[in-house]
C-alpha cells in the first residue's frame, strides 16, 4: 500500500510542478512581450529623437514632404478628444454606476443593463465609426449650421461623443463594483439618523467611493487616448491645431494608423514610432496610477 | 475543491487547442516551403490588386503556377523586395533614386497597367464640370472658396453653379493616389510645388481627410459642395461624377480607360521610371500613372534557383501580354503598344547570372 501511495504522490507532485511551471512561463512570456514592445519602440524612435529633439512636442508643422515632424497638433487633438469624451461620459457613467450598484443590484433589470453595457465594450470600433459617420455626423452638421460654424459634421466634437460611448463600459464596470462594496453598516447608520436615499448617495456613497470612481475614469481615459479606428473615421484628419471643439483635427493614434503603412524615409517612420512610444508611456502611466488608486481603495 | 478540479481539465483543453493551433501553423509553414519552388511570392501596391488577382488566378489555371500576392501597400512591397522575402514587388510610384541606391542590387521597373485619378464633387444636378490646371490647383490650395467663383464660371459657360462654399476632401492615409494627384498639381502649379509639394501624405493647405477611396467618396456624398479625388476604378464602379481636365495640349479630356492609355502614348524612357501626369499626349487624360512590377535585374541572388527566377520572369511577361485583356473589364487601363515593347526590352535585360531569362 505504502509504495503505491508514494507513487501516486509523486505523480501528483509532478503534475503540480508541471502546472506551476507552465503558469510561470506564460506569465514571463506576457511580461517579456510587453518589455520587448517598449524596447522596439524606443530603439526605433532614436533617429527621430536625435533629429527632432524636443521640437517634436512643440512644433506645429507635420509635413512629410518637407521632412518636418512636429506632433503638437496631434497632441492637442488627442488630449482634446479624450478629455472632452471623459467630460461627456462622466455624468452618465456615475449615474449608471449608482443605478446598478445601489438601486438595482440584482434581478433581471440589473442583469440586462449590465450585459448591455458590457456589450458596448465588445462592439468593434469600426462599427462605432460607421454609426458615427451615418447617424452622428448629419446630426452634428445640423447643430453646426444652427450655431453658424463651418458645417463639417466630422471633427473633435463628433469624435468625442463616439469616444464617450466607447469608454462608458470601462468606467462603469469599476465604479459599479466599488459602489456595491460600500459597507452596509455605514449606510444603515445614515438611514437610522434619518437620512434620505439621496443624502445617503451624496453624503456616504460618493465620498466613500471617490477614489474608486476616479480610478474608473482614469482607466476610461487611458482607453480614449489610444482609440484609433472610430476616431480616424470621424475626426477629419487635418494636420493643423484645432481652433475649437467643432473644428477638425487629428490624434496621434489616428496619424499612426493613417500614415505608417506608406511611410518611407528613416525620420518619417521613426517620428511615427516615437508617437507610438509616447502613447505607450502615457497609457502605462495612467494605468499604473489607476491601479494604485484601486489598490489603496480595496486595502 | 470543485473549482480546483475544474481548472486542470480546462487548462489541458486550452493547451490542446493551443498546440493544435501550433501544429496547424507548422503544417501551413511546411506547405509553403514545399511549394516554394512553384509558388511565386509577390507583395506591394493595393491599387492594382483586383487586376493582379484576376490575372494570377487565370495564370494558375492555365500554367498551373500559383502566385501568392499580398497587397500590403507600395512602401511595404519595396521593403519586402529589398529584404528579398518576395520574388517580385509592386509599386504605384516608381522607386526614387534614393530608394534604388539603398537596394542591395539593381532593380528593374516593368509597368503592368495604368491608373488614373479623377476629380469628383457633390453639386446639385451632378453637372459635368471643366477645370483648367490653374483653377484646380487654386481650389485645392484653398484660394478659390466658392463654387460660383468667376474663375470657375468662366470655363464652365452654361453651367449653373450654386453660391456654396467649396469643401475639400483628401485622403488621410498615405497613398499612391495622393502621390499621383500631388505630382500633377506640382507640375502645373509653381505655388503647389513649393508649398505642399508631392508625396503620399501631404501637409494639406485646406480640407478634411478621409481614409481610403471609400472614405473620401463617403464624405463627398454626405457634404454638399464638396470636392475630392479618387481612383478612376473606384469612380467607375460607383458611377461618380467626374470633371474634365484641360491637358497639356489644351484639350479638355474626360477621365476614361481610353484616355488613360492614350496618356502613355508618348516617348517613354528606357527604364520606364516616368511620371505620366500632364503628359504631352494630345488626347491623354492628365492625371495618370503606370503601376509597376519590380524585380531584381540579376535574378541570381541568395540561394535562388534558376527555375524560380524563370517562373517569375514568365509571370511578368504574361502580365504585360496576355494579362492585358483582363484589365479593361476590371476598370484598369491597359498598356499602349509602345509601352509593351519597352517593357519587353526591360524583361529581356533580366538575367540569371550571365544567362538571359527571356
Amino acid at each position: 500500500m505504502i509504495p503505491a501511495i508514494t507513487f501516486k504522490n509523486n505523480r501528483i507532485n509532478f503534475k503540480e510542478k508541471a502546472f506551476k511551471k507552465t503558469l510561470t512561463i506564460s506569465a514571463i512570456v506576457a511580461v517579456t512581450i510587453l518589455i520587448a514592445i517598449f524596447f522596439t519602440l524606443l530603439v526605433n524612435s532614436f533617429p527621430s529623437i536625435k533629429a527632432l529633439g524636443a521640437g517634436f512636442f512643440y512644433d506645429k508643422t507635420w509635413d512629410p514632404v518637407a521632412d518636418e515632424y512636429g506632433a503638437l497638433p496631434f497632441l492637442v487633438g488627442t488630449l482634446l478628444t479624450s478629455f472632452l469624451a471623459l467630460l461627456i461620459s462622466t455624468p452618465f457613467s456615475i449615474a449608471v454606476s449608482i443605478f446598478l450598484g445601489e438601486y438595482y443590484k440584482k434581478g433581471i433589470v440589473a442583469e440586462t443593463f449590465k450585459n448591455v453595457i458590457d456589450l458596448l465594450a465588445g462592439i468593434p470600433s469600426v462599427i462605432y465609426g460607421f454609426w458615427g459617420l451615418f447617424v452622428l455626423v448629419p446630426i452634428v452638421r445640423i447643430i453646426e449650421m444652427k450655431l453658424n460654424v463651418p458645417p463639417y459634421g466630422v471633427g473633435i466634437f463628433t469624435s468625442s461623443i463616439i469616444l464617450a460611448i466607447m469608454i462608458l463600459p470601462f468606467s462603469v464596470s469599476l465604479s459599479r463594483q466599488v459602489i456595491s462594496m460600500v459597507p452596509d453598516h455605514l449606510k444603515e447608520a445614515a438611514y437610522s439618523l434619518g437620512a434620505t436615499r439621496f443624502e445617503v448617495i451624496t453624503k456616504i456613497i460618493i465620498p466613500y467611493t471617490k477614489s474608486g470612481l476616479f480610478a474608473g475614469l482614469l482607466l476610461a481615459l487611458g482607453r480614449a487616448l489610444g482609440e484609433t479606428m472610430a476616431v480616424t473615421m470621424l475626426i477629419g484628419n487635418t494636420h493643423s491645431i484645432p481652433t475649437g471643439i467643432f473644428s477638425p483635427g487629428n490624434t496621434m493614434a489616428s496619424v499612426i494608423a493613417n500614415e505608417f503603412s506608406e511611410a518611407t524615409g528613416k525620420i518619417y517612420t521613426s517620428a511615427l514610432i516615437e508617437m507610438g512610444l509616447f502613447l505607450f508611456v502615457v497609457a502605462t502611466v495612467i494605468n499604473i496610477i489607476g491601479k494604485q488608486i484601486i489598490k489603496r481603495f480595496t486595502l | 475543491m470543485n473549482f480546483r478540479k475544474l481548472i486542470l481539465p480546462l487548462l489541458i483543453i486550452a493547451f490542446a487547442f493551443a498546440s493544435c493551433g501550433g501544429n496547424n501553423s507548422q503544417k501551413e509553414g511546411g506547405n509553403t516551403s514545399n511549394k516554394n519552388s512553384d509558388a511565386i511570392l509577390g507583395a506591394g501596391a493595393t491599387f492594382p490588386y483586383p487586376f493582379y488577382s484576376k490575372v494570377f488566378d487565370v495564370y494558375n489555371k492555365e500554367k498551373g503556377v500559383k502566385v501568392n500576392y499580398q497587397s500590403i501597400g507600395s512602401g511595404g512591397g519595396i521593403k519586402q523586395l529589398q529584404n528579398k522575402t518576395v520574388d517580385f514587388g509592386a509599386s504605384d510610384a516608381p522607386m526614387s533614386d534614393e530608394e534604388l541606391s539603398k537596394s542591395p542590387a539593381p532593380i528593374v521597373h516593368v509597368p503592368s497597367c495604368l491608373g488614373a485619378v479623377i476629380i469628383t464633387y457633390n453639386l446639385p444636378g451632378d453637372p459635368v464640370l471643366k477645370f483648367t490646371p490653374e483653377v484646380l490647383a487654386n481650389i485645392f490650395l484653398g484660394k478659390i472658396k466658392k463654387w460660383n467663383d468667376p474663375k470657375i464660371l468662366a470655363i464652365n459657360p452654361g453651367v449653373k453653379l450654386p453660391d456654396l462654399p467649396i469643401s475639400i476632401v483628401h485622403r488621410s492615409d498615405g497613398s499612391g493616389t495622393t502621390y499621383i494627384f500631388s505630382d500633377y498639381l506640382s507640375k502645373v502649379s509653381p505655388e503647389w510645388n513649393t508649398k505642399p509639394g508631392k508625396g503620399k501624405s501631404l501637409n494639406w493647405p485646406a480640407g478634411l481627410g478621409a481614409k481610403g477611396n471609400e472614405g473620401v467618396s463617403g464624405l463627398i456624398k454626405q457634404t454638399p459642395g464638396s470636392i475630392g479625388y479618387v481612383e478612376l476604378v473606384y469612380a467607375l464602379q460607383n458611377k461618380m461624377p467626374a470633371a474634365q481636365l484641360k491637358n497639356k495640349a489644351g484639350n479638355f479630356v474626360a477621365a476614361s480607360l481610353q484616355s488613360s492609355t492614350a496618356a502613355a502614348n508618348i516617348d517613354l524612357p528606357a527604364d520606364m521610371r516616368v511620371s505620366l501626369t500632364n503628359s504631352d499626349a494630345a488626347d491623354g487624360y492628365p492625371i495618370c500613372s503606370f503601376t509597376y512590377l519590380l524585380l531584381y535585374k540579376d535574378q541570381k541572388y541568395d540561394d535562388r534557383t534558376e527555375a524560380s527566377a524563370k517562373a517569375t520572369v514568365n509571370l511578368v511577361n504574361y502580365v504585360i501580354h496576355d494579362g492585358q485583356k483582363y484589365a479593361e473589364a476590371l476598370g484598369y487601363a491597359p498598356l499602349p503598344e509602345a509601352a509593351v515593347k519597352k517593357a519587353e526590352d526591360i524583361l529581356k535585360s533580366v538575367t540569371y547570372g550571365d544567362k538571359p531569362l527571356q
